[in-house]
């Protein structure tokens, strides 16, 4: 920066602009004075551009002078500090410097009155700080742009860290009428002003400092003048026009280059800094003090003191203006800002922020109201006042029919809502109040625009979600309906494939592939003879007898198949048991089915009657399936007849344990198990044991080398069985939500049969590996099972024949039908010598429709009563009503349950 | 005879030339699928709210496409029919809603009577619901459509439908009133 540029540089002129009365010298006579100390200091969170700052105190918090009390929220937001020490005494909504008058979140503090400093971190030697470091200090003092738009100070000087800054130009402007803080500013804090240029200068490293000032400020010049001593900056001063102080005008005024459209000065290397910002700078990295006060113009004829203070920002303007001598019988306009950008205050609560760089209290006189607009007559007075070379009248037209394409293309973005248009309209049309709603209309509809592009494609996102979904799906249905029909198709196989086995078995068996297929072969024959079997007996006719005995002599060839395939390879497992072992799995798979399918039934939270009788069938239907189950359980064994049996039996059974655990396990992790969850966990414990226990004697057994008698084992599984069945008829009970009384002995007393059956089981565990004939016959026990299950059956269509609501006669026949069963299984249980159980459970009294209605009654008026409980606004006496109602619906109840 | 037969001849050849280009142009350059719908889609407001009868905005603008009126979707409003209206070139009609034109909503769950029962969170066309089962729900305000889709399937009554209200953020200036809408009188009080 050579001596040239020292020398009274070159200035150019911007387009339009307007010289409005300048007033400035009501408040510019007197040197700033400090504001009194309010005793309620109201700080809103958002006193700038950009996200609102993040409360850090609480409620009854004491702060002191400078503490951080509300975060930057974001990067482009700014701290907001304690401007005294006291109390936090409330943050909410408070009074905010707005046109809509409208309320914003705020801290509120009630001054001590002590103004106790925060220990602050002075760094006077700021040379030798990092940029970021100095930045940061910036950030952290909470310092945005004084001027008036409030943009966060620190995020202008990051603003492009990849554009290089070569003009740093510094605000001292201040063209609109009235106001005079940052003249005062200059004239008292001139040392200050440059001592923050000089920070800003460390700080971009820019090839010039330009520092622009009207020309109506000569002591301000003069003082600036001054403290630049030999420094580089260039002064310029330049002639008084309104508005030469917007950014983008003054950097035309003083370099002659003009920001680009809807362009920032960043954009071409140039960086504006306001003089009070300058200064506020200074005293955040000089002195560590964040930004906590501020210099404002109290003016205006309904003053009786105009002059500049230095005020604490969250002051309420009433009280400032009460300092000033204001004089509310004159006040008409009471505006924040200036005459020409300011906006009405709607009251005097609201605060002092960190952009109020005015307070005009004017009288009627001064500002009177606009006279009532006229229709334009096109003079273009407005075009050539315009600064920003927009054509006003074109953008009021387009404006008015809400041409927003029209408006975009005719630069409205472009407007800085100077209001030089306005002022020169003769027929007083308001025209940026036009823009302003324009602009506020265009906005909103691209917010608008933008939400619902957004809402789109995350509706699309969420379809082709639900479609991936389905057809997922839809790919598991048919894969698992291939599965079935594969499993058909090879049962239907199974016959003749047993029959063709001779082949096979003629083959060396030294393959364990051969033998697998010799042994699925054999076990589907006998699947298959044991359903014609069944079939057999509920119809016997003459051409299944043939087909059960032809299916037989194939289910022997194939067995006598794959013994040969065993004795050729001794080591082999027994296939015996396989055989079974299919039969049982199948049962076992039914009989996991129909439960599931009860669960899903039971799961349903109003279950109509017609799911009602089907629950029931179902149940009926899988205790069946678990009777058949028990039946081809114990008979496994029973038909073992080789050594290996036990072999076959002790895998199960180490395979039974290990699931039981793990099904426990799944059940302990659960966080907040419900009691029929609990109840679960309780049950599969117990079958746990069993299953442990069972395992230990069964590895008792084998390393004896001969083969057990297979009744003793088969006695075992009965044991078992039937503790399992306790154990299911007590589960049953306790899933039961609110058990009689009743209900609760029946409970008991299974739980006392449980625990016998299980001593039982015990017992005969305990004897298995060394008792060889202490067992029951084997022959004996099927009847009774097969008159238990007749038993069940009966029950189970007497129960569907009352749900259907059959007609006397029917349910008579049942009901003796049920009788005779029941008298059938008396014997078979007195034929096969065990003691009869208890058949309590046939006891039990269903819940009749009565009960059912009034358990319903009182579950409603509880779920009335507990939602007027919780809505505060209810009256007392609908609370009283329900709570009758809920007593009497309790009363109803007891008194039908005691009858 | 042989100048007619030439000049149909002529002319003969250039319909098979023309029509040729045609057809190959009509395959080359298929659009695919409706361009009107698109562009009706993207005036809509994308609530998905099916206030309209149809399931979603772009069904809707397909049926407007279609021949269907203009003046069924409700939170569009007014301005949404004023566009469509321009884009297709129709009489704007007043909206067809019972209760006419409603401001911005927003879900709210009361979270505390919140069951967890995930069934707002099934509705919600734009997966604006967060939660899981037995788990506390709540609403992303930013991507709430105000659809109130969620209200009718909640069990437990737990949502609300709030107003989104104006904040110092969102306000916008009104434009002024036309000349000779105002009287001297009340201008003053209006400044």
């Amino acid at each position: 920066m050579s001596a040239l540029h020292k020398a009274e540089a070159l200035i150019w002129d911007i387009p339009g602009g307007i010289h409005p009365a300048e007033r400035k010298e009501l408040s510019n006579r007197t040197p700033i004075q400090p504001a009194p100390l309010p005793k309620r200091l109201t700080l809103p969170l958002n006193q700038h551009i950009g996200a609102p700052a993040e409360p850090v105190v609480s409620v009854g918090e004491r702060v002191l002078k400078g503490q951080l009390i509300a975060a930057a929220n974001g990067f482009v937001s700014v701290p907001v500090h304690a401007p005294t020490s006291g109390t936090v005494s409330f943050i909410g909504p408070q009074p905010y410097p707005h046109v809509s008058g409208m309320l914003a979140p705020a801290i509120v503090i009630d001054s001590d009155g002590l103004e106790e400093w925060i220990e602050l971190t002075p760094q006077p030697d700021y040379r030798h700080l990092e940029n970021s470091a100095l930045v940061e200090l910036i950030r952290q003092a909470g310092i945005s742009g004084l001027g008036g738009a409030g943009f966060p100070t620190a995020v202008k000087l990051n603003a492009r860290p990849t554009q290089k800054i070569h003009t740093l130009i510094i605000n001292g402007t201040e063209c609109e009428p009235y106001i005079s803080a940052d003249d005062l500013l200059m004239r008292e804090r001139a040392n200050e002003l440059i001592s923050g240029i000089d920070i800003l200068v460390q700080l971009i490293q820019p090839d010039q400092v330009l520092i622009g000032i009207e020309d109506n400020k000569p002591e301000a010049i003069a003082a600036v003048r001054q403290a630049l001593a030999e420094r580089s900056y260039q002064l310029k001063v330049f002639p008084t026009k309104y508005p030469s102080g917007g950014e983008k005008q003054l950097i035309q005024i003083l370099t002659g280059v003009e920001v680009p459209s809807g362009g920032l000065p960043a954009d071409i290397g140039m960086l504006c800094q306001n003089v009070g910002t300058c200064v506020a700078i200074h005293n955040a990295v000089i002195h560590g003090k964040p930004l906590i006060s501020r210099i404002t113009t109290l003016t205006g004829e309904a003053l009786a003191q105009p002059m500049n203070v230095e005020v604490l920002l969250g002051t309420p303007v009433g009280e400032l203006l009460a300092f000033a001598g204001l004089d509310r019988s004159k006040l008409n306009r009471l505006i924040m800002g200036g005459p020409m950008m300011g906006f009405t205050l709607p009251d005097f609560a609201v605060p002092v922020i960190k952009t109020t760089n005015c307070l005009l209290a004017s009288t009627t006189a001064e500002l009177p109201p606009p006279p009532p607009a006229m229709p334009c007559i096109r003079c273009g007075e407005c075009a050539e006042a315009c600064p920003a070379s927009l054509l006003p009248q074109q953008l009021h037209f387009f404006a008015i029919g809400q041409e927003h394409e029209q408006l975009k293309a005719h630069n409205l973005f472009d407007c800085i809502e100077c209001g030089a248009c306005a002022y020169v309209c003769p027929s007083s049309i308001p025209l940026v109040q036009y823009y302003r709603a324009a602009k506020g209309e265009i906005r909103d509809l691209e917010q608008k625009q933008l939400k619902a592009e957004q809402s789109k494609q995350r509706f699309e996102l969420r379809q082709e979600r639900l479609r991936r979904a389905e057809e997922q799906k839809e790919a598991e249905r048919q894969a698992r309906a291939a599965k079935a029909a594969q499993a058909k198709a090879a049962q239907a196989q199974a016959a003749p494939a047993a029959a063709s086995s001779d082949a096979a078995a003629t083959k060396p068996a030294g393959l364990s592939d051969e033998q697998k297929k010799l042994k699925i072969e054999a076990s589907m024959a006998q699947v298959a003879l044991k359903k014609a079997e069944k079939q057999l007996a509920t119809h016997a006719s003459p051409e299944l007898q043939a087909q059960v005995d032809e299916l037989r002599s194939a289910a022997a060839i194939a067995q006598q198949a794959l013994d040969m395939a065993m004795s050729a390879n001794p080591p082999a497992p027994a296939p015996a048991p396989v055989a079974d072992d299919g039969a049982l799995k199948k049962a076992k798979i039914d009989a996991a089915m129909l439960r599931a399918q009860v669960r899903k039934l039971e799961k349903l939270e109003a279950p109509s009657d017609e799911q009602q009788s089907e629950l029931q069938q179902l149940r009926s239907q899988l205790e069946a399936a678990e009777k058949l189950l028990a039946s081809l359980e114990a008979q496994a064994p029973a038909l073992a007849a080789k050594p290996a049996a036990d072999d076959g039996a002790l895998k199960k059974a180490k395979i039974d344990a290990a699931m039981l655990r793990a099904q426990v396990r799944k059940l302990e992790k659960l966080e907040p198990p419900s009691d029929e969850q609990q109840s679960e966990l309780q049950r599969l414990r117990s079958q746990l044991e069993a299953a442990e226990k069972l395992l230990a004697s069964l590895e008792a057994q084998t390393p004896a080398p001969t083969a057990k008698p297979a009744a003793d084992d088969s006695a075992l599984k009965k044991a078992k069985i039937d503790a399992a069945m306790l154990r299911a008829q007590v589960r049953k009970l306790e899933k039961l939500d609110a058990p009689s009384d009743e209900q609760q002995s029946e409970l008991q007393q299974l739980r006392g049969q449980l625990e016998a059956a299980e001593k039982l089981l015990a017992s005969l565990e305990a004897q298995a590996p060394t008792a060889p004939a202490k067992a029951p016959d084997a022959g004996a026990s099927d009847p009774l099972k097969k008159a238990k299950i007749e038993l069940a059956m009966k029950r189970a269509e007497l129960k569907k024949a009352e749900k259907a609501g059959s007609d006397e006669a029917t349910l008579g026949s049942l009901r003796e039908a049920l009788a005779a069963a029941e008298q059938a299984l008396h014997q078979a249980e007195d034929a096969s010598g065990k003691p009869a159980p208890e058949l309590v459970r046939t006891d039990k009294k269903p819940i009749d429709e009565t009960t059912r209605a009034l358990k319903t009654e009182v579950a409603f008026a509880r779920a009335d009563l507990r939602k007027l409980e919780r809505d505060d606004s209810s009256a007392a006496d609908a609370l009283a009503t329900a709570r009758q109602r809920l007593t009497d619906a309790e009363r109803q109840l007891q008194e039908h349950a005691g009858s | 005879m042989s100048l007619v037969l030439i000049a149909v001849l002529a002319l003969l050849a250039l319909c098979l030339v023309a029509g040729a280009i045609l057809g190959f142009a009509a395959v080359r350059f298929k659009v695919e699928g409706n361009p009107i719908a698109e562009q009706i889609n993207a005036l809509l407001p994308q609530t998905q709210c099916g206030q309209c009868g149809y399931p979603g905005c772009k069904p809707y603008a397909e049926a407007i496409a279609g021949g269907d009126k203009i003046n069924k979707c409700p939170p569009g409003g007014e301005a949404t029919i004023q566009a469509l209206a321009d884009l297709l070139d129709v009489e704007a009609e007043p909206l067809d809603a019972v209760e006419g034109e409603k401001p911005q909503m927003v879900a709210y769950i009361r979270e505390a009577e919140c069951i967890g029962c995930t069934k707002c969170i099934q509705a919600c066309p734009v997966d604006a619901i967060v939660g899981a089962a037995k788990q506390m729900h709540t609403v992303i305000v930013s991507e709430c459509t105000g659809c109130d889709l969620c209200v009718e399937p909640c069990p437990v009554d737990c949502i609300d439908m709030l107003e989104v209200g104006s904040t110092v953020q969102s306000w916008k200036w009104e434009k002024p009133l036309l000349p000779g809408q105002l009287i001297a009188s009340d201008r003053e009080q209006a400044a």
